[in-house]
């Protein structure tokens, strides 16, 4: 045993300048990684959570049905249809857009269907035209059976004299694809905040940094090393996440693997954005029992209001600016076009630029109240 | 010592906490291959002296060399070149022991193999033990691991010792003394003063962040007798601790 460590001290002398930083930031990644996958509430949160929303909503299916009813432009609107449409409570009346906008809208089944209503020339009574979505199947069933009530309907009745229905093929809009890219949004937004929040306050206090410091490790290794790890369990979890969607919900992916590839990239972006987050607030929490109440103050708001369970135009119209200031808001958005929509990370560079804006901000903060010791 | 060449130098450190000062001007030498105490009640400015020369604290006043680099010019060339053992340090959560030394070794930029570093302390059998689950005297044993990984010139132990039993003392004493052996310079803190006397090649005793006393434990022993100081009590030819050892064995306890 003697003679081990004289022969280690022969054949090492200290190597000065030979130090890689590179070197102490993969080992301290590694670690990093092996710990996170280790811990369960990481495990629980970025994956476990989302992915039972999925399971939840994935067989509720839609959940609190509301019809969004798009009315052609130029089409009358002082007559008793409407009226009676509106009467329903279930009906949902979009006015104020232009056909182009319309027709998108129809085809990817943010409107469920578009209705026309005229009066007939030399006529008292009014046709009425009604174009359906295949992307939007139930719910255009549902407003069929409503017009066919109304149809019927005694007062109604003499007034309309026909109802012409018609139905174009639009991409099925299914509540996976509303629904999944929320969860992965907010998986990212917990991984980031929680995980960072802890990892951080833990190693300060527990004196694992202060041990780290008697080495040569530099302190960029340490936050690179840590955020490498976290990057990449959030993406293996997106990955699980955006997988098990697809194969078992029928998540909708238009470029299939590149589709994933965009999505994983903007996950990058927004679990990097969201650590943030979680270094300002390891910097500001006294203990660790401080860390999830401050950090349920960030990621709860997002979680409700950045459209991760409802499209944030079905909020009253006070709430609306207050999710288009969150981050999250715009993760979602462009997780959802570049998922459903089919576009390319160029088509959503409104949102990454704002999510960047947020990082710039949140860093800006961090690098003030981040504590080492 | 046959070569008594310095390996740290510390000359009129001074370090105020706020208006609190906690070390008061202290100069001294360590040489190299030597077993260095430094020795004083709780609160002396030990550990502060210590961390300021491993350059995790920042001195008020005062000039530190150690293996010709200065702690304010080249604190990461130091960092190289010496182990830490801190008086209460955690490592990282969640990570076996051999996962741990790996990450050191990345941390030092060093090429070990871990299972060897964990041989040399005697916790091959707990390779895949989490730190937390290690019992006082594992843990102390599994920190001197860590100190060695980059084979430091010097290594600093901040009160290894303390909760280990009368066996497990020995037989860290003897690790010690192997390091020592082996060509390393050991700095160490200590309240047990008959491990002083056995382990230390010299000691500093230290008051209010003062050194009252530098000396080798026999010449400090052979003062104070000539001084015309005698025991109150003629001492057995055994003591307590003597009975435990004998009834427990020398063997490390798992
Ligand atoms: N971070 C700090 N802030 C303020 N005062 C401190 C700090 N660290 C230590 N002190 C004070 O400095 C003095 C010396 O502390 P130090 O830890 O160096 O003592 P020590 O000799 O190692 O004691 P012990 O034997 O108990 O470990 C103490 O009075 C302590 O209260
Ligand atoms: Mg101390």
């Amino acid at each position: 045993m003697q003679k081990d460590i004289h022969e280690k001290n022969l054949n090492s002398p200290s190597k000065v300048g030979g130090y890689s930083n590179t070197k102490a930031t993969l080992a301290l990644a590694k670690a990093s990684f092996r710990s996170i996958m280790r811990s369960p509430s990481a495990v629980v949160f970025t994956l476990a959570f989302p992915l039972i929303f999925i399971l939840v909503f994935g067989f509720l299916g839609g959940g609190g049905t509301r019809i969004d009813v798009g009315v052609t432009p130029g089409s009358d609107i002082n007559n008793p249809v409407m009226g009676m449409l509106e009467k329903t409570g279930m009906i949902r009346l979009v006015k104020d857009k232009s056909k182009a906008e319309f027709d998108k809208l129809l085809e990817k089944g943010n409107v469920d269907a578009m209705i026309d209503i005229h009066r007939k020339i030399n006529s008292a009574a009014y046709s009425v035209n009604v174009v359906y979505t295949s992307a939007s199947r139930d719910k255009g069933g549902i407003l069929k059976s409503v017009l066919n009530n109304i149809f019927y309907d005694k007062t109604l009745k003499p007034t309309v004299a026909e109802i012409k229905e018609s139905t174009i093929t639009g991409r099925e809009y299914k509540t996976i694809d509303f629904i999944l890219p929320g969860q992965l949004g907010f998986s990212l937004l917990s991984t980031g905040v929680f995980g960072t929040a802890f990892v951080f306050l833990s190693l300060r206090q527990t004196l694992v940094i202060k041990r780290f410091f008697a080495t040569p490790v530099r302190r960029s290794s340490i936050v690179i090393g840590e955020g490498i790890a976290r990057i990449g369990f959030a993406l293996i979890g997106a990955l699980f996440i955006i997988l098990i969607g697809h194969f078992f919900f029928g998540f909708t992916l238009v470029h299939g693997a590149l589709t994933v590839v965009n999505m994983l990239i903007l996950a990058t972006l927004g679990v990097i954005v969201f650590m943030g987050f979680g270094f300002i607030i390891s910097g500001i929490a006294k203990s660790e029992s401080m860390v999830p109440p401050i950090s349920n103050i960030i990621t709860l708001p997002q979680f409700l209001l950045s459209g991760t369970f409802f499209s944030i135009e079905a909020f009253p119209g006070w709430l609306q600016p207050i999710s288009r200031a969150l981050p999250l808001t715009y993760l979602n958005d462009a997780m959802r076009k570049v998922a459903f929509e089919g576009l390319g990370l160029w088509d959503v560079k409104f949102q990454i630029m704002i999510l960047l804006l947020w990082g710039i901000c949140i860093y800006a903060v961090a690098v003030k109240v981040f504590k080492w010791e | 010592m046959e070569t008594k060449k310095a390996i740290i130098s510390v000359k009129d450190l001074v370090k105020k906490y706020d208006d609190f000062v906690a070390v008061q001007g202290l100069s001294f030498e360590v040489y190299e291959h030597e077993i260095f105490g430094l020795l004083g009640p709780n609160g002396a400015g030990k550990t502060t002296t210590l961390e300021i020369i491993e350059t995790l604290r920042d001195k008020t006043s005062g000039e530190i060399i150690v293996d010709g680099f200065s702690v304010d010019k080249n604190p990461q060339q130091i960092k190289q070149i010496i182990g830490v053992q801190l008086q209460a340090a955690g490592y990282y959560p969640n990570l076996n022991l051999i996962e741990l030394i790996e990450l050191f070794a990345g941390l030092y930029g060093a090429n070990i193999k871990p299972m060897e570093m964990l041989e040399k302390v005697n916790l091959q059998d707990k390779a895949k033990a989490k730190y937390k689950a290690l019992s006082g005297g594992q843990k102390q044993r599994f920190s001197i691991a860590t100190t060695l990984i980059n084979q430091p010139k010097i290594i600093f132990l901040d009160e290894p010792t303390t909760g280990l039993d009368p066996q497990a003392r020995r037989n860290l004493w003897d690790l010690i003394t192997e390091i020592r052996d082996a060509g390393t310079t050991v700095v160490i803190t200590t309240h047990y003063m008959d491990e002083a006397e056995q382990l230390c090649d010299r000691v500093a005793f230290v008051e209010r962040g003062q050194i009252i006393a530098l000396d080798t434990p026999d010449n400090l022993i052979d003062q104070l007798v000539s001084s015309g100081f005698e025991r109150k009590k003629e001492v057995k030819k055994a003591n307590l601790e003597d009975v435990f050892i004998n009834l427990t064995g020398q063997e490390w306890r798992e």
